[in-house]
């Protein structure tokens, strides 16, 4: 495996009283492509959201790059090149598409400036043609847009994508699902988590299935047969 | 002890006294008129540099600061305090407004951060504590006098409109000062990167923190923005209102008017809000004097029928 970029190791994290991840291990290298299955309700975004400082994990431990930031603000772990495109897209209805993108662009974590604010419009020539329109005008798709193309420009090392096609026209999905592996091919580490189950196992090079708040596979994509799926996603 | 109450208004003079250079002048002609509307604008614009920070630490933070009228009157006894120790107001206020801005940062660090998760009752029934403490401290430490503020000498005269009336310079001023002052913000809020992640905050905070914006801090620039704000209005006025204690009551009142008006959490309705409180009062008081005192919460019931979230949304 590539050199760990983000490692978490035995995250223990609960809601209130219910113990939302019951001893959770997850890692990913530097450039690789993580697919996260799980059903609904499995602890796929809580695992997410522990390891981005959003909740605190009881115990467990968070490192990125060899630091641990169990304890650090979101805002830190983010400024160490991590991007996060929400699930439900967390765009800023009352700003601009110009605006949403542009109030969190800066270098990356070595001073990289790979994606500028033209190179995203190149990418996503409908959001060139929205930039004055108020965020919450777009579309679901284009929302969709809008979010990741905010998450490159702060020039991430790693991108974490969070049902990033759910509710598109599959069309639109299929669009963002080529974006999506042209940012894959440009060296950035990506944790997708989609139900769609084929094209996350396409692009990712390796897949953690989880269920009931523990993980219970993880290997290469091309392990994850057809027979695990059926029993683990239920498809 | 001191109880913020509608009623109060009539005891000690208000924010800015008005048509005091026109009693004499009965029937409603230009030059009286203007000068009413005049009166109305700077009653309005001021009123907006207090209005503004409570809407957007509302808006923003959801935080209710019942102690956001404390600060313009904090602001008026250091410009009082200031100036009577080095005899210059501009000076004065120039040494106050850092004062005030790390005054309000040191609050929100101490006290406000621990607001914002709690119900809007903890909120009300600490920031009702402030105002006690504020009072008590103000009495401590300036006594109970009230003191009056001279004009700076550069802007001591007045504007002669007709044989017998006339404006003075030094509110045409004010006025300036708040217009230039809500241009400013205007340019923060909504052409700067810093305004973009203000405005953001309002909607969604954890998505501003996935994006690396330390939002702690972003919190603590905005109550401390809200609190010079205020303040500054108060070190303005105080050659125009005089300072006395409780005056930040009052205003604090009205501000809550304001903002419910411009609709909770929008700066521009806030500016438009004062600006129509502003004339309705200062007009209230000259075409109806009986009913002044509820002019302007009649302004309000009316715009509430109307558009019961206010004039406008969110910023």
């Amino acid at each position: 495996m590539a050199e760990p970029l983000l490692e978490a190791t035995c995250i223990h994290t609960y809601y209130g009283v219910s113990h939302i991840l019951h001893g959770v291990d997850f890692r990913i290298g530097k450039g690789e492509a993580v697919g996260l299955m799980g059903r609904n309700g499995m602890g796929k975004t809580t695992l997410i959201r522990s390891m981005l400082g959003h909740v605190r994990p009881r115990q467990g431990k968070v490192c990125l790059r060899g630091e641990d930031v169990t304890e650090s603000a979101p805002h830190r772990i983010a400024r160490l090149g991590v991007a996060y495109v929400p699930e439900g897209r967390g765009i800023f209805p009352n700003l601009t598409v110009k605006e949403n993108l542009l109030m969190a662009a800066r270098e990356g974590v070595d001073g990289r400036r790979e994606w500028t604010y033209q190179r995203v419009l190149e990418t996503f020539p409908r959001l060139a043609e929205r930039l004055d329109h108020g965020g919450g005008q777009l579309s679901g798709g284009e929302q969709q847009m809008l979010t990741i193309g905010r998450a490159l420009l702060t020039n991430p090392d790693l991108l974490i994508l969070d049902e990033a096609t759910e509710g598109l026209a599959p069309l639109i999905a299929r669009d963002i699902w080529r974006i999506i592996g042209d940012i894959r091919g440009s060296g950035i580490a990506t944790v997708i988590v989609d139900k769609n189950y084929a094209a996350v196992m396409d692009l990712a090079d390796r897949c953690v299935v989880m269920i009931k708040g523990t993980v219970v596979f993880d290997d290469a994509s091309d392990k994850l047969t057809g027979e695990i799926v059926q029993k683990y996603l239920g498809v | 002890m001191f109880i913020p109450r509608a009623g109060t208004r009539g005891q000690a003079p208000l924010l800015i006294p008005h048509n005091r250079d026109s009693e004499e002048t009965r029937p409603m002609d230009t030059a009286f008129f203007f000068i009413q509307l005049l009166n109305g604008l700077q009653y309005g614009l001021l009123l907006f540099l207090v209005a503004c920070g409570l809407t957007l630490i509302f808006g923003i933070m959801g935080i209710i600061n019942l102690a956001h009228g404390s600060f313009y009157m904090i602001g008026a006894y250091i410009a009082w305090s200031l100036a009577s120790m080095t005899g210059n107001l501009a000076l004065a206020i120039l040494l106050g407004i850092p004062l005030t801005v790390l005054l309000g940062m040191l609050l929100e660090w101490l006290l406000f951060r621990y607001l914002y998760a709690r119900d809007h009752l903890y909120q009300v029934l600490m920031t009702y504590g402030l105002i006690l403490v504020f009072e008590e401290l103000r009495s401590l430490v300036w006594g109970d006098d009230v003191h009056g503020v001279a004009v700076p000498a550069l802007l001591a005269g007045s504007i002669p409109l007709t044989d017998n009336l006339s404006y003075p310079i030094y509110r045409l001023a004010i006025s300036v000062i708040c217009l230039v002052l809500a241009g400013g913000l205007y340019w923060l809020i909504q052409k700067t990167r810093l305004g973009m992640m203000i405005r953001a905050g309002s909607t969604n905070r954890e998505m501003v923190q996935a994006l690396g914006i330390n939002i702690k801090l972003l919190y603590t620039l905005i109550f401390a923005l809200g609190v010079a704000l205020a303040a500054f209005a108060g070190m303005i006025a105080a050659p125009v209102s005089s300072v006395y204690p409780n005056m930040g009551a009052q205003v604090l009142i009205i501000c809550f008017v304001v903002v419910v008006i411009g609709g909770i959490g929008s700066v521009w309705g806030a500016l438009l809000a004062s600006v129509l409180i502003g004339l309705t009062d200062t007009f209230g008081k000259v075409l109806l004097p009986e009913y002044a005192g509820v002019s302007t919460y009649l302004l309000m019931a009316l715009v509430l029928l109307w558009r019961p979230e206010g004039l406008f949304k969110r910023i």
